[in-house]
């Protein structure tokens, strides 16, 4: 693997955003700890979604249902494993859930996918609510020493990681193989790429991070059960982060994380019953005015600015 | 046999919304996830008649089909045709659709909260026992059964003997050809929407009658009634008929056997099984 000198100034760049994101918790606020926290899980969360629909053009709405099989890992396993191991675990069961529904439902078009994983909280809910009501359990206490800081930080290094993850899969063969397949499966097909084994491989890196996000916050939550772990409305709140800031980029979910977590913050406060038209509303904004989010205004902005100075020239 | 009977009764009426979505999918080739708003926004217009005026929802269904009609109309027109004429591949128009319709929903479901709270209602409307083969059933479900056979029958025949249903069928076939012939395929999709959308709305007015409803449980129809197009297959109003009615009596089943709370489960059991074995759907062709 050869570096250039701009990959090595933005790999750089990176470990000193990073740094900085780091001393946070050391503000002594609580509530922009708070903020934090869920800045960063939304981070890890749409940019593992982007980097995996970005290329391909699928809508996953699966978040949720990983999300929630995180969570569930830490609250059953943690009083007999250290939470470094509930966290590696909890990614395992991830990527293999993602595997399971990639193999039954990528082969086939891109809608039979959306609505597959459209019920899939919702199934995996049902499940373990009909488990818990056989063993007669209601919900699990997660009771640790596990700071709000520890899990900034936890958040932060998945994050990074899967910055690095997304870093590495763009360049990889991988990589140039699902971007083919995005712009025209057919030619991918006919140049000899596997592309229902690509799409597969890729789809269990969101499963993963998911479910290692749910495992990292489940002590943040000390009580949890079906219906809190598997909110649905989790997966959507991720789709129109990730797809406002852009999915085409990797740090485009990341420009649209940061506005959406302070609007969504202020309505819930202000106007607690609205989230659901506000999310409706972003839906429509993405689609009717940003198709290729704030990245592609971005890019159009400094195209113009470009074709400006290529004019007076 | 009751579970078989209950199942069907309930079948009947999934057929209808259904059948509404395929519409909309089949020919205007919007998947269209707002679906199970409409069906919810129906039953609160039956919800309201009933408590507020004791109209009954069978009479209630003539009000709501055309205000449907026209609201479906209308979003098609304004915010959907523009979809199609940007998109230029149909992959695209699927995302963009898909994103757009989630928006609609989420709107829908918000103003729903805002107009009526987060309440579940319901109302006893016929609530008085028929018997069929010696076990008895509630008379709403059985009068929600027997109009959606109707209504199902009269679009079965509309789109198979008359000449606009031959144009829709033309439209859903190819749409392409469609206009070479000289089919207006921008107003017919237009209709199939909209007709789709009153079809969903009146299956909502017919269900209230002996379901719960609240304003958030629209997805939960959306995702059924998807299950059952792919079933029965994407434009074919027979198919979808008969894995509406499959659905309605392993979800039955499942309730009454295993545990209530398993619906959704027996549901995507069924959908896996067609995913695996024949994605084309129950009676589809493989493709060439």
């Amino acid at each position: 693997m050869t570096l250039t000198a701009s990959d090595l100034r933005n790999l750089v760049l990176a470990a000193l955003a990073l740094a900085v994101c780091a001393l946070l918790p050391f503000g002594g606020s609580g509530y922009w700890l708070g903020i934090g926290v869920t800045i960063v899980m939304f981070t890890a969360l749409a940019t593992s979604w982007a980097l995996f629909s970005g290329p391909t053009h699928y809508i996953s709405l699966a978040t949720a249902a990983f999300f929630g099989v995180g969570t569930y890992v830490t609250g059953l396993g943690f009083e007999v494993l250290p939470f470094w191991s509930l966290i590696g675990i909890a990614g395992l069961i991830g990527a293999v859930l993602a595997a399971l529904v990639g193999f039954a439902t990528l082969r086939l078009s891109g809608v039979y996918f959306v609505i597959f994983t459209l019920g899939l909280a919702e199934l995996v809910r049902q499940v373990i609510t009909w488990g818990q009501n056989m063993t007669g359990q209601r919900g699990l206490y997660v009771l640790t020493d596990i700071t709000e800081a520890g899990i900034y930080w936890w958040l932060l290094g998945l994050s990074a990681a899967v910055y690095l993850g997304g870093w590495l899969i763009g360049r990889s063969r991988l990589g140039f193989a699902l971007r083919i397949i995005g712009d025209d499966e057919t030619v991918a097909a006919h140049s000899g790429i596997n592309t229902a084994f690509a799409k597969v491989m890729l789809f269990m890196v969101p499963g993963a991070v998911a479910a290692m996000t749910g495992a990292i916050l489940a002590p943040r939550y000390v009580y949890i059960e079906p219906s809190l772990a598997f909110a649905p409305i989790l997966s959507f709140q991720v789709v129109i982060m990730a797809l406002l800031g852009g999915a085409s980029r990797l740090w485009g979910p990341l420009v649209g994380v940061i506005p959406f977590t302070l609007l969504l913050e202020s309505i819930s406060s202000n106007f607690p019953n609205q989230t659901t038209l506000v999310l409706g509303v972003a839906f429509l904004v993405i689609v009717y005015f940003l198709p290729r989010g704030f990245v592609g205004l971005l890019e159009d902005a400094r195209g113009g600015l470009r074709k400006r100075a290529g004019g007076m020239a | 046999m009751d579970i078989l009977i209950t199942g069907l009764l309930l079948g009947g009426t999934y057929a209808l919304i259904a059948v509404g979505l395929n519409l909309q999918y089949g020919v205007a080739r919007i998947m269209n996830l707002a679906n199970g708003e409409m069906l919810v926004a129906g039953g609160f217009v039956a919800f309201w008649l009933y408590t507020a005026g004791q109209t009954s929802p069978l009479l209630t269904v003539f009000l709501v089909a055309p205000v449907a009609f026209a609201l479906n109309w209308l979003i098609y027109r304004f915010m959907l045709q523009p979809l199609v004429k940007r998109s230029k591949t149909r992959g695209q128009l699927e995302t963009d659709s898909i994103l757009a319709t989630f928006g609609l929903s989420f709107v829908g479901v918000g103003l729903m909260l805002a107009a009526f709270g987060g309440d579940y209602f319901s109302y006893s409307f016929l609530a008085v026992p028929v018997e069929i083969f010696g076990d008895s059933y509630g008379a709403n479900r059985v009068a929600s059964f027997v109009a959606a056979v109707v209504i199902c029958g009269a679009l079965y025949l509309w789109l198979n003997q008359s000449r606009a249903g031959l144009a829709i069928r033309a439209v859903a076939t190819a749409p392409a050809s469609a206009r070479l012939v000289g089919i207006d395929v921008r107003h017919l999709a237009a209709i199939a929407f909209a007709l789709g959308g009153a079809v969903t709305a009146v299956g909502g007015a017919l269900i209230s009658t002996y379901l719960t409803l609240d304003a958030s449980t629209g997805v939960v129809f959306t995702l059924k009634a998807l299950i059952i197009v792919i079933m029965g297959g994407v434009g074919d109003v027979r198919g979808t008929i008969l894995a509406a009615l499959l659905l309605g009596i392993v979800e039955t089943a499942v309730a009454s056997l295993i545990d209530p709370g398993l619906t959704l489960a027996a549901a995507y059991i069924l959908f896996l099984g067609v995913l695996l074995f024949r994605p084309q759907g129950l009676f589809g062709k493989a493709p060439t």
